[in-house]
C-alpha cells in the first residue's frame, strides 16, 4: 500500500475531461429510451404514443440538466456512466409504459406507473444535482461515518414503526406516508457504504496487523471490528426479521468485499462465504420462505403453486428467444410484477436475448466503471466508497437477474434503474452522482505535481471539517 | 488496496457472464422446451397465439370434419366441427384451456402450420405480411362407414358403451372409428371459456367417461371372437383342417380347475364335430381343447403375430389417450406357464385374454388380407395450406399371421357362420359376409360384452369390422353378438360395399 498517492498521476497520465463524448453517448442513449417508448406505442396501438413530444422533451431536459452540471462541477468526471443510466432508466420507463398499457386494456382504471416513475427519476435527478453541486468534495463525508451508520439503522427500523410500515407481499420492507410508500433500505444501503468505507479506513492498519491468528485469519481485536460488527449485525438482523432475503445477501456480501479490500486480507473471503454457507443452510432448514425459494429454484416445475412466477418469466423469455416479440407485442404481463421485480424478463420477452445480454452489459459498465474510479482515486476513503458502490450495483444486479432467470434463487430486490420503484430510482441516482464526484477527484489533474506520497498509510492528510 | 479491487474486478466479470450465460441458456437453449405445449401445457403465451391462429382444416374425402372460422373476438379464429358427436375420437378437441385431443393434438404441428414441412410457406407469408395459416390433414375414414357405425350405437340408447372399428383390410386403412357414449368438440372448443369449463367437468367426472375411445383406450376379453385366433393356430401351427373331428359334448373336463362348458350348456351338436362346425355353432368345449392341443407357445405366437402385444397405432396419442395393449394371457406372477384350465379358458377368449376393438378389427382384416396384417393408420394425407400434398401414408405391412391357404380355409368357416350359424343377423343379400359373434363374461353378476367380427365380401374383402356393445342396458339373456353387435357390422359394411 505505497502507491495510493501517485496512481492518479502515473507516469505522468492526466485525464482528459470528455465531456463532448458524453454529450454524444447521451444523445444515443436518449434516442434508445424515447425510441423505445414510441416502439411501445407502434407495437400496441399501431401508432406513436401522442404525447411523445412532451415525455421526450422532459427526458431531454433532466438527462441534458446532468449533463450541463457535469460541465459545471465535476467537468473530470467519468464520461460513461450518465449515458448508460439515461440508456437503462429510459428502457425501464418504456417498459413500464407498456405494462401499464396492458393493464388498461383490460380494465380502463387500472393502476398505472409510468407518470409516478417518471416524477420519481426527477426527483433522482434533482438529488444527483443536489450531490454534485453541494458535495464539492466526496471526502467530506467522511466526517459523517458514525452518524451515516446510525441513520441506517433507523432507516432499517422504520418499517417495523407501527402505523407507518407497511408489510408487501410478505416482506416489512416499506413505509407508507400518506398514499406513498418507501423503501428506506434502499437509502440505507447507500448510508452503509459511507458509513463502512470511514470506519474501515481509518481503522484498516489496525485490522489487518493487530489481532491473533486463528485458523487462516489474523482475528483483529474486537474494539477495532466491534463497532462495525454491531452495525452490520444489527442491520442484517433488522433484514431477516423483516423478511428481506435480497437485502440481506446484499449487505452481508457488501461488508465482506468492503473489510476484505480495506485490508487485504483474502482469509476474510473465506470466513465470509464459510459463515454464508452455514447461514444460509440454516435458513433453508428452519426459514420457511427460504426453503420455499429454493425448492421452486431447483425444481419449477414439481413447485408450480410457489415458483409459478418464476415459470411465467422463464416462459416470457423464452418467448422472445433472440431477437424478442418486438416492444408492445408479446405478453408480459402475464407474469405478476411484470413491472418492478419481474422487469427484466419482460424486456427478455420484447427485446430478446440481445436485449438482456445489452442490459446486462451495460449493468457490468456501471460496475467496471466504478471499480476503475476505486483503481485511480487517490484517497482510501473514495476507493472503498467506489468499491463499495461497485459492489452493492455488482450484487444486486446478479441477485435480482440471476433470481428471475433461475441462476440462484429468487430474492425480492429491485432492479437497478429499470424497475418500478420510487426509492431504489432516487437512490441509485444519488449513487451515481457519488460515483461521478468520486471519479472527477479521481481524474482532475493533480493539483502539485510533486505530492508527498511517502506517508499517505499511516497518515490521513484530510480535512474531516 | 488495489490488488483486491483488481481481484474483485475479475469476480464481478466472472458474475455478469454467469448472467450472460445463463440469459443464453434460457433463451436460447431452453427455449424450444419451453415453448412447446406438449412440455408445458400452461404456457399461455403459445397457447393463446395457437389458439388465435387460422388452424388448418381436418377433411374426410373432401369435407371438413374441424375447421377454423373467423370470430369476432379477439382471438380471431373458432374451431368448428360440424358432426361433431359422431367423428370426436377422430378429431379430438382443440381447447384454449384444457389443450388438445385426438387428431388435433398427434397433428398439431400441421393444423398449426408449425412443423418443418412448411417452413416455406412461413416463409412466404412472412414477407407477404399474411399471418401464417397451417396445413390440412386428411383422414382415411368413410364418412358412409363412420355414419352407419355411429347410428348404430346411437340406436342402443345414447348412454350405451360400445365402439366401433372398421379397417379397410389391403391397406389398413381405418374407414370408421367410433365410440359411446361420446361428447360433442364444439363443447370445449368454444370461446366461452366458462361454459367450456363446465363441459369438460361434466364429461370428466361422468361415470361412463365419454371422453374416452373404447375402441382402442380399453382392453376387454373378446371372448368368441377370439376363437378365431383359437382356430388360425389350429390350422397354420397345428396339423388341423376344417374338417378334422373335435370334441363336441356338453363339458370339457381339464384335469385341475373347472371344466369348461359350452354358453348354454348344452353339446355342441355331438361328441364330436367338424372344426368348422365347432366354429359355426361357438362351441366352447372344442376350442377349449384346442387351446389345449396347440399349447400355450403356439397360441401367444400366434395372437402376436395377429398384432397383441405391441402398440402400433399412435395417431391418436395424446395427454389422455393412448392405445392399450392387447395381449394374450400371461402367466400368473412366479411361473413361467399358465395351468392347463387357464390355457383352455384363454382358447375362447377368455381368462385374461384382453383386446381393443381395433385389435379384433385387425385380426379379421388379416384373415381377409390373405393372413396379412397391415398397420392401421388414419392419417391418409397431409396438405399445406395451398392444398399441395406434403405427405401421403403408404400402408406396410406389420406381420402375416398365417399363410394364405390358411386364410382361405378360415374365410370359409367363417362364412358357414353366418350362412347357418350364430350370426345369421350379419347377412347381406347378394354379399357372402365372414364373422364371428363372441359373447365375453366379465365380472359375475355384471352383464357380459357383446361382441362382432367380420369383414365381407368374402372373396374380395374391401372392410373388415369390430363391434363391441359393453353395456347396453337391457337384460342379460338379450346380450348377444348376433342380436346386438352383428346388425351393427352389417350396415356398416353395407355402406362401405354399396
Amino acid at each position: 500500500m505505497t502507491n495510493v498517492g501517485n496512481e492518479g498521476s502515473f507516469m505522468g497520465f492526466v485525464h482528459r475531461q470528455r465531456r463532448g463524448a458524453e454529450l454524444f453517448l447521451l444523445i444515443l442513449s436518449l434516442i434508445v429510451g424515447i425510441g423505445a417508448y414510441a416502439a411501445v406505442g407502434l407495437g400496441t396501438d399501431g401508432t406513436v404514443p401522442a404525447d411523445i413530444i412532451g415525455y421526450g422533451g422532459w427526458l431531454v431536459v433532466l438527462i441534458i440538466g446532468c449533463h450541463i452540471t457535469i460541465r459545471f462541477t465535476a467537468p473530470y468526471a467519468d464520461p460513461v456512466l450518465l449515458p448508460v443510466v439515461s440508456a437503462l432508466n429510459g428502457i425501464g420507463l418504456a417498459m413500464i409504459h407498456r405494462i401499464d398499457h396492458a393493464a388498461v386494456v383490460n380494465s380502463p382504471d387500472a393502476h398505472t406507473y409510468a407518470r409516478a416513475q417518471l416524477m420519481w427519476m426527477t426527483i433522482g435527478v434533482v438529488l444527483f444535482v443536489a450531490v454534485l453541486v453541494f458535495l464539492r468534495d466526496h471526502r467530506r463525508l467522511q466526517a459523517f461515518t458514525y452518524t451515516s451508520g446510525l441513520a441506517a439503522i433507523a432507516l432499517l427500523l422504520l418499517p417495523l414503526v407501527p402505523g407507518i410500515g407497511k408489510n408487501i407481499n410478505g416482506a416489512r420492507i416499506w413505509i407508507g406516508i400518506g398514499p406513498m410508500s418507501f423503501q428506506p433500505g434502499e437509502v440505507a444501503k447507500v448510508l452503509l457504504v459511507i458509513a463502512f468505507a470511514g470506519y474501515l479506513v481509518q481503522h484498516r492498519d489496525a485490522l489487518a496487523l493487530a489481532g491473533r491468528r486463528l485458523l487462516f485469519v489474523d482475528l483483529p481485536r474486537g474494539r477495532d471490528l466491534g463497532p462495525i460488527l454491531a452495525v452490520w449485525l444489527i442491520s442484517l438482523g433488522i433484514l431477516v426479521f423483516q423478511n428481506d432475503l435480497g437485502s440481506s445477501l446484499l449487505f452481508f456480501g457488501l461488508f465482506l468485499v468492503m473489510l476484505y479490500v480495506a485490508t487485504e486480507r483474502p482469509g476474510w473471503l473465506v470466513v465470509g462465504t464459510l459463515m454464508f454457507s452455514v447461514g444460509a443452510y440454516l435458513g433453508y432448514l428452519f426459514v420457511g420462505q427460504v426453503k420455499v425459494r429454493v425448492e421452486g429454484w431447483l425444481d419449477p416445475f414439481g413447485n408450480v403453486d410457489s415458483a409459478s412466477q418464476l415459470i411465467q418469466g422463464m416462459y416470457g423469455m423464452a418467448w422472445g428467444g433472440l431477437v424478442g416479440r418486438g416492444l408492445g407485442q408479446g405478453s408480459p404481463y402475464l407474469t405478476p410484477l411484470s413491472f418492478s421485480d419481474f422487469i427484466l424478463p419482460s424486456l427478455g420477452e420484447e427485446l430478446g436475448l440481445t436485449g438482456v445480454m445489452a442490459i446486462v452489459l451495460l449493468y457490468g459498465l456501471i460496475v467496471e466503471r466504478s471499480l476503475r474510479t476505486a483503481l485511480v482515486c487517490r484517497d482510501g476513503f473514495g476507493k472503498l466508497v467506489a468499491t463499495g458502490l461497485g459492489v452493492v450495483f455488482a450484487i444486486q444486479v446478479f441477485v435480482v437477474i440471476g433470481g428471475v432467470t433461475r441462476l440462484i434463487p429468487l430474492t425480492g430486490l429491485t432492479t437497478p434503474f429499470l424497475s418500478y420503484g420510487g426509492s431504489s430510482l432516487v437512490a441509485n441516482w444519488v449513487i451515481i452522482a457519488l460515483l461521478l464526484r468520486i471519479s472527477d477527484q479521481a481524474r482532475r489533474p493533480p493539483p502539485e505535481l510533486f505530492a508527498p506520497d511517502d506517508d499517505t498509510d499511516a497518515t490521513q492528510v484530510v480535512s474531516l471539517r | 488496496m488495489n490488488k483486491p479491487i483488481r481481484n474483485l474486478s475479475v469476480f464481478c466479470m466472472l458474475l455478469f457472464v454467469a448472467l450472460l450465460a445463463n440469459a443464453t441458456f434460457l433463451q436460447y437453449w431452453q427455449a424450444d422446451d419451453l415453448s412447446s405445449l406438449s412440455a408445458h401445457p400452461d404456457n399461455r403465451r403459445v397457447r393463446d397465439l395457437q389458439f388465435s391462429r387460422e388452424r388448418g382444416a381436418i377433411l374426410v374425402q373432401g369435407k371438413a370434419i374441424a375447421q377454423s372460422v373467423k370470430s369476432k373476438d379477439r382471438y380471431k379464429f373458432q374451431r368448428v366441427y360440424p358432426n361433431g358427436p359422431q367423428y370426436a375420437q377422430v378429431t379430438g378437441y382443440f381447447s384454449r384451456d384444457f389443450g388438445l385431443g385426438g387428431t388435433e393434438a398427434n397433428q398439431d404441428s400441421i393444423l398449426s402450420g408449425s412443423d418443418s414441412s412448411l417452413f416455406v410457406n412461413r416463409v412466404i407469408d412472412l414477407f407477404g405480411n399474411d399471418e401464417p395459416k397451417g396445413g390440412n390433414v386428411t383422414v382415411t375414414i368413410n364418412p358412409k362407414a363412420q355414419k352407419a357405425a355411429f347410428d348404430g350405437l346411437r340406436k342402443l340408447g345414447t348412454n350405451v358403451k360400445g365402439a366401433v372399428v372398421a379397417i379397410e383390410p389391403a391397406t389398413g386403412k381405418i374407414l370408421a372409428m367410433v365410440s359411446s357414449p361420446t361428447y360433442d368438440p364444439n363443447k370445449l372448443a368454444t370461446h366461452d371459456f366458462a361454459a367450456a369449463g363446465r363441459t369438460k367437468a361434466r364429461l370428466q367426472s361422468a361415470p361412463d367417461g365419454p371422453l374416452q375411445n373404447r375402441a382402442i383406450e380399453e382392453t376387454l376379453p373378446p371372448g368368441s371372437t377370439f376363437k378365431v385366433v383359437t382356430a388360425s393356430a389350429a390350422l397354420d401351427k397345428s396339423r388341423f383342417t376344417p374338417d378334422s373331428r373335435v370334441p363336441g359334448g356338453r363339458i370339457l373336463d381339464v384335469t385341475t380347475g373347472r371344466p369348461v362348458q359350452n354358453e348354454n350348456g348344452a353339446s355342441c351338436g355331438g361328441g364330436t364335430i367338424t372344426l368348422a362346425r365347432a366354429l359355426e355353432v361357438s362351441c366352447n368345449v372344442a376350442f377349449a381343447w384346442l387351446g389345449l392341443k396347440v399349447g400355450e407357445k403356439d397360441m401367444r405366437a400366434q395372437s402376436d403375430a395377429y398384432g397383441f402385444g405391441d402398440r402400433y397405432f399412435t395417431e391418436l396419442d395424446d395427454s389422455l389417450t393412448k392405445q392399450a395393449i392387447s395381449h394374450f394371457s400371461d402367466p400368473p406372477p412366479g411361473s413361467d406357464t399358465l395351468d392347463p384350465a387357464f390355457l383352455a379358458l384363454s382358447a375362447i377368449g377368455q381368462y385374461d385374454v384382453r383386446a381393443t376393438p381395433l385389435q379384433m378389427a385387425m385380426v379379421v382384416a388379416g384373415v381377409a388380407n390373405s393372413g396379412k396384417v397391415m398397420k392401421p393408420y388414419l392419417v391418409d394425407e397431409v396438405q399445406s395450406p395451398d392444398l399441395d400434398v406434403l405427405k401421403k401414408t403408404e400402408s406396410s405391412e406389420l406381420s402375416q399371421a398365417i399363410s394364405p391357404a390358411t386364410a382361405r380355409q378360415l374365410t370359409e368357416m367363417m362364412v358357414g357362420v353366418v350362412d347357418q350359424g350364430t350370426a345369421v343377423s350379419a347377412q347381406i343379400p347378394g354379399v357372402r359376409v365372414a364373422g364371428k359373434t363372441g359373447t365375453a363374461q366379465s365380472a359375475p353378476g355384471r352383464p357380459p360384452y357383446a361382441w362382432f367380427v367380420s369383414f365381407a365380401p368374402a372373396d374380395d374383402p374391401k372392410v373388415a369390422v369390430a363391434v363391441l356393445v359393453q353395456d347396453a342396458g337391457v337384460e342379460r339373456d338379450a346380450i348377444s353378438g348376433n342380436g346386438l353387435a352383428a346388425p351393427i357390422a352389417k350396415s356398416v359394411m353395407e355402406a362401405v360395399i354399396q
